[in-house]
């Protein structure tokens, strides 16, 4: 055991660091998802497409700032710029123009409608920033790397997926936690997640709580699609796999849970990462693997709640 | 009444599958592919019938697939190659049914989607067995026997394909009015009732899925047997999407939708993607969301409006 650690310590402890940063970025996705279907009851397939566009719009805006030769420290609020972007145009649009004609459709119907808006999503990335990987990594290279101690030992690492990845989801974590149970609100957004007939029936106007927690949704993922962009190239298909990363998350957690998605993306993110360094073949399987083994022993993930079955 | 409609319409449409056939060779490929889909959405419609709906039954495609090039060496027959194909579905669905029958709706089709990952990822990351993404060729088989060249093998596999199809609509017809059929209904609406007549859901469910596992896994074996090259694509998460996208633009109503279908939908894939390279997903996706939102009972809702009757 020793002597494994005096080997592969350093591996180790990179897998470490590059999981904290990758569960960062799954985190984001995932709550957005998880939100959304907490209050619509619809579980939205292209959320992983406003991710990939959050991702391209943030390059776009990256690159036209550096072209204008605008100053360099920009590239981090771009980041934010961009998912605020996408969130507030997409959002609305899809929410009052789309998915409000299905609330009273059967699941199936909309899993299909959301899987329509991906397959549209999808090629409209392709039609604006082409098939070709896109790269910019303005906000990264900003920021330069810091040693980060490791036993006698350091690994150099950069200061953007040490600081202000996992900066910015704990910052999501505590500022959701805080916004759903503090704000009124957010305690608006509890009360129809929790029990939207009666909530409608207390004056809350559901449509407008599904709208604002739709765009809200949208925004977190094109948020960590922005975020996503310094540190690996955007390439046709990304929304898809994202998608189906985030989907792991949210069930390993439980439906509906905010603190449990943080918790399941950190053992998904690590659990990955750690593969990726000591069992590359296995990497794309960690994911599945710990999802169905925390659904066998626990069907509604780790932190779900059994719902009263309707006679 | 409906039965004799749909007969009618059923030897209607294969007659116009091979006088297309007939007329344009070139269509004999697309045709058989569709045939082959046709068949692995009538397994989804078995599903759908029950409420519930597969976002990964493409693993039963890509398993049979890879079932029939890993076995064409050795048994280069198509009389074993596609039984031994469809049957290795079949086994595995036996597998995957048992685990994911415990699971509802959304828990449901997305444990499929994961699990279809799963398999997708393992294809393509063991390089040494599968050639990842480039995927195995199959040399052209024989059929009973006889070694055909290469047209007249086209269309045996055409007719074969056919014949199975049929033999497939006829059984799902007898199945969904059986008291097993009539038992997948049952889940859909109120599954507790039908729990409390000392019918377990889960059986019912399972049995539905290992049949539309066999029939995805006819269709596996069929496209690997026409394109003659398979590759990890065949099991990648949005295969499934478009067997779930077919049953719903054939219409969920008849058996003969599907079919309808799936030549539709091969026949606009094919154009757009020649005219329109990448927004080819942007059209289908669009279609579907008109399908879902306007023409709800899908092209075989149509064919009862235009010939006066109600699904």
């Amino acid at each position: 055991m020793a002597d494994w650690f005096a080997d592969n310590g350093l591996l180790l402890g990179l897998a470490l660091l590059d999981g904290l940063a990758y569960a960062a970025l799954v985190f984001m996705v995932a709550v957005g998802l998880n939100l959304v279907f907490g209050v619509l009851r619809i579980l939205n397939v292209a959320h992983g497409s406003f991710f990939a566009i959050g991702g391209y719009t943030a390059a776009s805006i990256g690159a036209f700032v550096m072209a204008r030769g605008l100053p360099e420290w920009l590239a981090l609020p771009v980041l934010v710029l961009a998912a605020v972007v996408v969130g507030g145009i997409a959002g609305p649009l899809i929410e009052r123009f789309i998915l409000r004609r299905i609330y009273a459709e059967e699941p199936v119907l909309q899993l299909l409608v959301t899987f329509a808006l991906f397959m549209i999503l999808e090629d409209v990335q392709k039609l604006i920033w082409g098939v070709q990987p896109v790269h910019h990594d303005a906000a990264m290279r900003l920021l330069g790397t810091v040693d980060v101690p490791f036993g006698h030992d350091s690994i150099p690492f950069t200061a953007y997926q040490l600081y202000v990845l996992p900066g910015v989801a704990l910052f999501t974590l505590v500022g959701l936690a805080w916004f759903l149970r503090r704000t009124l609100t957010g305690r608006v957004i509890v009360a129809v997640t929790t029990d939207r007939e009666a909530a409608t029936a207390m004056g809350i106007d559901a449509k407008k709580v599904f709208l604002l927690t739709f765009t809200f949704g949208a925004a977190l993922a094109a948020l960590g699609g922005a975020l996503s962009s310094p540190t690996a190239a955007l390439v046709p298909g990304v929304g898809a796999g994202t998608m189906v990363l985030s989907f792991a998350v949210v069930a390993t957690a439980g439906l509906g849970q905010i603190e449990g998605a943080a918790i399941a993306a950190l053992m998904i993110g690590l659990g990955r990462s750690i593969a990726v360094y000591f069992l590359p073949e296995a990497e794309v399987l960690v994911p599945y693997i710990i999802m169905v083994g925390v659904l066998l022993v626990r069907p509604n993930g780790l932190f779900g709640v059994v719902e009263t079955r309707r006679i | 009444m409906i039965a004799k409609h749909e007969a009618v319409l059923a030897a209607l449409l294969v007659a116009a599958v091979l006088a297309a056939a007939a007329v344009s060779p070139w269509l004999i490929f697309i045709l058989t592919i569709a045939t082959a889909k046709g068949i692995a959405v009538l397994g989804i419609l078995l599903l759908l019938r029950a409420g519930q709906v597969s976002f990964g039954h493409a693993l039963f495609v890509a398993f049979s697939a890879y079932t029939v090039a890993f076995l064409a060496p050795v048994l280069n027959d198509v009389a074993l190659l596609l039984p031994l194909g469809a049957l290795a579905a079949m086994a595995l669905g036996l597998v995957v049914g048992a685990f994911v029958v415990r699971y509802r709706e959304i828990f449901f089709g997305m444990l499929n989607l994961a699990l279809s990952m799963v398999f997708y990822s393992l294809l393509e990351k063991l390089y040494t067995i599968t050639h990842g993404t480039d995927g195995i060729r199959v040399s052209l088989p024989r059929f009973f026997g006889m070694a055909l060249e290469r047209h007249a093998y086209e269309w045996a596999v055409l007719v074969t394909a056919l014949v199975l199809a049929v033999a497939c609509a006829v059984f799902a017809r007898i199945y969904l009015a059986s008291p097993m059929g009539q038992g997948l209904s049952a889940i859909k609406t109120r599954e507790a009732r039908l729990e409390f007549m000392g019918v377990s859901a889960r059986l019912v469910l399972l049995s539905a899925y290992v049949i539309s596992a066999l029939m995805a896994g006819m269709a596996g074996a069929i496209i690997a047997m026409t394109s003659r090259h398979v590759t990890p694509h065949l099991g990648y998460w949005t295969a499934s999407g478009e067997l779930v996208f077919i049953a719903i633009l054939g219409g969920a109503g008849g058996v003969i939708g599907p079919f309808l279908g799936a030549i539709a939908f091969e026949l606009v894939r094919v154009y757009a993607a020649a005219s329109f390279a990448d927004a080819w997903q942007l059209i289908l996706g669009t279609t579907l969301l008109l399908v879902i939102m306007f023409a709800r009972g899908g092209l075989w809702g149509l064919v009862l409006k235009l010939t006066g009757r109600r699904a």
